[in-house]
């Protein structure tokens, strides 16, 4: 059953990502992007990562998507969705291209072959992930970074208000 | 197994069926009382006492004409309303309405599913239903409805912010982000008293969540028609419609369970009559604030949402927390 769960989540994970490049309105790549996320909740569930998979809806799914909706909602308004695009490739596409798919292609085989390295062993309790083990994994083995990225976020905002304060 | 399953399913569609019938039964009464507020009868023509009022608006609206205007996106167009209602919907699986009844000589938690963050889910999934508005707004090729789903999505995720940090208190206070275990720990006391802070941040928060007055800016008739819903009719805008209802129901039955004690009572009533009391007497200041206040311009809303409740939630969350590390073990 949950290998079942994963395999549907994970296929619509990746239908989602394709959606996100391929689609030719940016309001249907967003909401193939939210789609994404919902998937990728799904899977850190399966992994007991329940306090992971729930924060990662509230803010990506439900917070900084709908920013990403409100910039191109206002950007398209009083345009039409673009119907063409085909035959415009940018220098050097094709190539590049192929290449990064040949790399990435090389990493999955490799993975698949190797997969006894690396595939790390499960958690060997169900509460691996609840609210208590995150906190305290947050604010003891991982402080260091924690508080770095609450530095480079602070900055961002600082940076934001002195922004706006011009205008 | 097999019963277990069916006791699920059996409980899920019981709450779904009884959410619509509350939405109908809620519209005629919030339409009574609004007449009543206003020195006036209100639908007194469908059956006795208007009674059969919400049958008839729904056979009318189910045989309207689904007008699906020139231009639009069709998928997103008709996502939009079924997202809406979605949100809607799953916030309730978690919310527990009663103590546990025997059923075939099990016992069955009068709740749908129980998971350990059921608080942090309710918050996930009722921040998904905010795409229903906006794609509905931006689908239909409308200014009034763009600018009525961009004004929507502004206001929810500000307000989400504040409601989010009112009920940290709470959540310090129980110990658990568990709906199960915040009912439990108020058998002594409900959470009321001492997260008044809590409770009043929770509430009005509430209410701009829901789109109901006096935050009812999205749909300002005046200025932007009916706002995200302008162009939708027939069933598509009841999904809308019904949405906003349930939402209503899903704040004050989470605002019952996390500050009123949840479904706890004198047990001259079952626990689940208690929990419908409670419920019931949010809906009605629902429909009193609508029935009493002016709508808040939108500049004020904005203002009082970032620099007056959100800096209130927080400190009412880092007093609780100081309170919980240094008096409470």
């Amino acid at each position: 059953m949950a290998n079942l769960i994963a395999i549907l989540a994970g296929v619509l994970c990746l239908f989602m990502g394709v959606v996100v490049i391929s689609a030719k309105n940016p309001m249907h790549a967003v909401i193939a992007l939210v789609a994404n996320f919902v998937g990728l909740g799904v899977l850190f569930l399966l992994l007991h990562a329940e306090f992971l998979a729930v924060i990662e809806v509230i803010v990506y799914a439900g917070a900084v998507m709908v920013l990403f909706l409100f910039v191109v909602a206002l950007l398209m308004a009083g345009t039409r969705a673009p119907q063409e695009s085909r035959g415009k490739n940018l220098p050097g596409q094709v190539p590049l291209a192929l290449a990064v798919t040949g790399v990435f292609a090389a990493l999955v085989v490799f993975a698949l072959a190797v997969r006894t390295v690396l595939v790390a062993p499960p958690p060997s309790t169900t509460d691996f992930g609840s609210i208590t083990n995150f906190g305290r994994a947050l604010f003891t083995t991982y402080l260091l970074p924690f508080e770095l990225t609450a530095l480079v976020l602070l900055a961002a905002v600082i940076g934001v208000v002195f922004l706006a304060r011009e205008r | 197994m097999a019963l277990t399953v069916g006791i699920d399913i059996g409980k899920a569609l019981l709450v779904i069926i009884f959410l619509q019938a509350a939405f109908g039964y809620l519209t005629l009464i919030e339409r009574k009382l609004l007449g009543r507020f206003q020195l006036r009868p209100g639908p007194n023509r469908a059956g006795p006492f208007g009674l059969l009022q919400p049958l008839a608006d729904g056979v009318k609206l189910l045989f309207k004409e689904e007008i699906i205007p020139a231009g639009v996106d069709r998928f997103v167009f008709l996502i939009a309303p079924m997202l809406s209602l979605l949100g809607a919907l799953m916030a309730f699986a978690v919310i527990p309405f009663g103590s546990p009844v025997h059923i075939f000589g099990r016992l069955v938690p009068l709740q749908i599913a129980g998971p350990s963050l059921s608080l942090l889910y309710v918050f996930a999934v009722a921040s998904l239903g905010v795409y229903g508005i906006v794609l509905g707004g931006w689908s239909s090729q409308n200014k009034y409805g763009l600018l009525g789903g961009l004004r929507s999505s502004a206001q929810i995720i500000s307000y989400e912010l504040a409601m989010g940090l009112s009920v940290i208190g709470v959540l310090l206070a129980a110990g658990s982000a568990d709906l199960n275990q915040i009912v439990s720990a108020q058998t002594r006391e409900w959470f009321v008293f001492p997260q008044i802070v809590g409770f009043i941040v929770y509430f009005i928060c509430a209410i701009a969540e829901t789109n109901r007055a006096p935050f009812d800016l999205p749909e300002a008739e005046q200025e932007l028609v009916a706002g995200y819903h302008t162009e939708y009719t027939g069933m598509k805008f009841a999904m809308f419609f019904m949405a906003e209802y349930i939402n209503m129901i899903t704040v004050s039955a989470l605002a019952t369970t996390l500050f009123l004690g949840g479904w706890h009572g004198p047990a001259i009533l079952p626990s689940y009559l208690w929990f419908l009391i409670k419920v019931a007497i949010f809906l009605f200041v629902f429909v009193w604030l609508r029935a009493t206040l002016p709508r808040l311009r939108y500049d004020r809303l904005m203002a009082f949402g970032w620099k007056v409740l959100l800096p209130v939630a927080l400190l009412n969350a880092i007093g609780t927390a100081a309170w919980v590390a240094l008096v409470h073990p």
